[in-house]
Parts: C-alpha cells; sequence; structure tokens
C-alpha cells in the first residue's frame, strides 16, 4: 500500500521540484547579474524606435552601471519620477558642478525623427526639471544583441501568448514520459 | 558569437583623425534667464575609416566643446552629431553652425577658453560597444558679447 502510493506521488513532486529548481536558479541568475553589474536592470529591451538607426525595437542592451562619472555621448537609461520603464537615450550635455561633483545631464534619442533644434529629452522629464541627476540613472549600455528582446515585447503586449505558453508547458509537464 | 566578434574587434588598432576649424562666432550674447549662449560656424573634418571592421553596425560621431568654469569643474557640450553608417562615408569634411545650442550654465563664457573634442562611438552588429576620441584644444570665445 505504501509502494503504491509512493510511485504514485513520486513522479508529479519531483516534477514540481525540478521546475521550482529551475525558476529559483534563473532568479539566483537574474539577482547576481544585478549584483555584478551594480545595474537596476542588467538587460535592458529596446522598445521604441528613438535610437535607431543605431538601436531598433526588439534588440537587447547590455548594461553595466560603473563608478565612472557620467560623461558626453554615453549611452544610459534613465526613469522620470513616475514613470516605471526606463528610457534608454544618449548624453549630450554634462555640467559637472565643482567641489560637489553632481551631474546635470542632458539626454536625447539620435533618431532624426524631425530636424527640431530643441528635440532633446527635456520634454520628457518631469515638469519643472531641466536635467537628468545621477540618481535618475539605472545603468550605462557597454553590449548590444539584435532581435532577442522581441520576445519580451510579445510576451507584454500580447499578454494572451503568456497564458498560451504556459498552458503549453503544463501539459507538456503533464503528460511527459519521464 | 557576442564575445567571438567582441574579441576580433580588440585585435584592429584604429587610427582615426579629426580637424576643427571655427571659421566664424556668429553671435554671443546673455539670454534674459542668466546664461550665456554662443553661436558659431565651424568646418568639420574626419577620417574614421579605420573604425569600421565586419562587426561594425554604425559610428555615432559627435562633436562636443568642453571646458570649466568657476562654477563646474567641467561642461560638456554636444555641437554636432552625426551617424555614419558604412566605410565609404567615414572620412567627411562638413561645414556647418552649431546644431545643439551652445549654452553655458551661467555667464561665464566671454573670453572663456574651450576644448573641441570629437567624440566616436562604435556600434558592433553584435557584442561590446566602444568609444574614443580626439581632443582639440587652443580655442576661445570673445572678450565681450556680440
Amino acid at each position: 500500500m505504501k509502494r503504491a502510493i509512493d510511485t504514485m506521488f513520486r513522479k508529479p513532486i519531483t516534477q514540481l521540484v525540478s521546475m521550482g529548481m529551475v525558476i529559483t536558479s534563473a532568479l539566483m541568475i537574474w539577482k547576481g547579474l544585478m549584483c555584478i553589474t551594480g545595474s537596476e536592470a542588467p538587460i535592458v529591451v529596446v522598445l521604441s524606435g528613438s535610437m535607431e538607426p543605431g538601436f531598433k525595437r526588439g534588440d537587447i542592451l547590455f548594461m553595466h552601471m560603473s563608478k565612472d562619472p557620467i560623461r558626453i555621448g554615453d549611452i544610459l537609461s534613465f526613469k522620470v519620477d513616475g514613470h516605471e520603464i526606463p528610457i534608454l537615450h544618449r548624453v549630450i550635455k554634462v555640467h559637472e558642478h565643482q567641489n560637489t561633483g553632481e551631474v546635470d545631464v542632458l539626454t536625447k534619442g539620435n533618431a532624426y525623427l524631425n530636424n527640431n533644434r530643441f528635440g532633446d529629452d527635456m520634454f520628457l522629464y518631469a515638469q519643472d526639471q531641466m536635467w537628468l541627476k545621477q540618481h535618475h540613472i539605472t545603468g550605462r549600455a557597454i553590449g548590444f544583441l539584435p532581435y532577442v528582446g522581441w520576445v519580451t515585447i510579445i510576451l507584454t503586449e500580447q499578454p494572451i501568448i503568456k497564458y498560451i505558453l504556459i498552458g503549453a508547458l503544463g501539459l507538456l509537464a503533464v503528460f511527459s514520459k519521464e | 558569437m557576442c564575445a567571438i566578434a567582441s574579441i576580433s574587434d580588440n585585435f584592429s588598432s584604429p587610427s582615426p583623425t579629426s580637424q576643427v576649424q571655427v571659421l566664424n562666432i556668429n553671435w554671443f550674447r546673455n539670454k534674459p534667464d542668466g546664461d550665456d549662449e554662443v553661436s558659431m560656424t565651424m568646418n568639420i573634418s574626419a577620417d574614421l575609416q579605420s573604425l569600421f571592421t565586419w562587426n561594425t553596425k554604425q559610428v555615432f560621431v559627435f562633436l562636443a566643446a568642453e571646458y570649466e568654469t568657476p562654477q563646474n569643474s567641467l561642461n560638456q557640450v554636444s555641437l554636432w552629431d552625426g551617424i555614419i553608417p558604412a566605410k565609404e562615408h567615414a572620412k567627411f569634411y562638413i561645414h556647418t553652425t552649431n546644431k545643439y545650442r551652445f549654452v553655458d550654465q551661467g555667464s561665464n563664457l566671454r573670453g572663456r577658453d574651450f576644448n573641441l573634442t570629437l567624440h566616436w562611438h562604435v556600434m558592433p552588429k553584435t557584442g561590446k560597444m566602444f568609444a574614443d576620441k580626439i581632443v582639440m584644444t587652443g580655442f576661445y570665445l570673445p572678450q565681450s558679447y556680440r
């Protein structure tokens, strides 16, 4: 009797534990990456076309927030107060204050969407905010992989696909011969 | 593949060159908000062909005015930028006024000496991005507004 229950429960429990291990490992790697790169978001998916043709929607950028000061030309991810999704743009102005070392930063997307002379990012920042400061900045881009980010975009923007995927995975788990 | 691409990039030793002349200070004023602003016309020439490898997608190039004031230990202001999509376009000569406004934080620009630095950012088809620059010194702004 005991043996029958054993074999009946062993397989699903093993599968559950395996799945749990996979998820935990993924989380560990993600958090580890965050620690190593010192960045809030070590990998960022490009969501808009504002940096084309260099970066296109769906590309992914590897981010690192080193102690090096922010300098002109850096490609930064930054968050505007009240907005959760970081923006990826390039620094076009830096003013570093004497003594404090505090920086005022202005950014701009590279795409030539319009010939507007004043098409920098000030309009993106919070009202009355003219400059980005160090605390707005969440990372600096150091590397790049094209297309791979499309998976994230599709999963985020078409949540139904997420459910289909999870459902399929669940079915696979139930019917796997392991 | 990312790693291989980046490692192979390390073997090339690029030798870019650049030259900038300030042809004219078009105007130089103190704005109503208290900040100085200057408009200038320049000739910018460069040869960045040696930066291009098989793994280069584009080179982003920009010219920055860099100077120090009593208020700020460093000011970097982009005056012009461009995208070089291919090696054939990497040797260029342009005549332009500053594309972005050259505005100080304050009124510290009269008689100010500054560097014009040509920066470039190499964007790979895949892998690590890298950047460098050429610093050109010896520029200075007029002693009085005009």
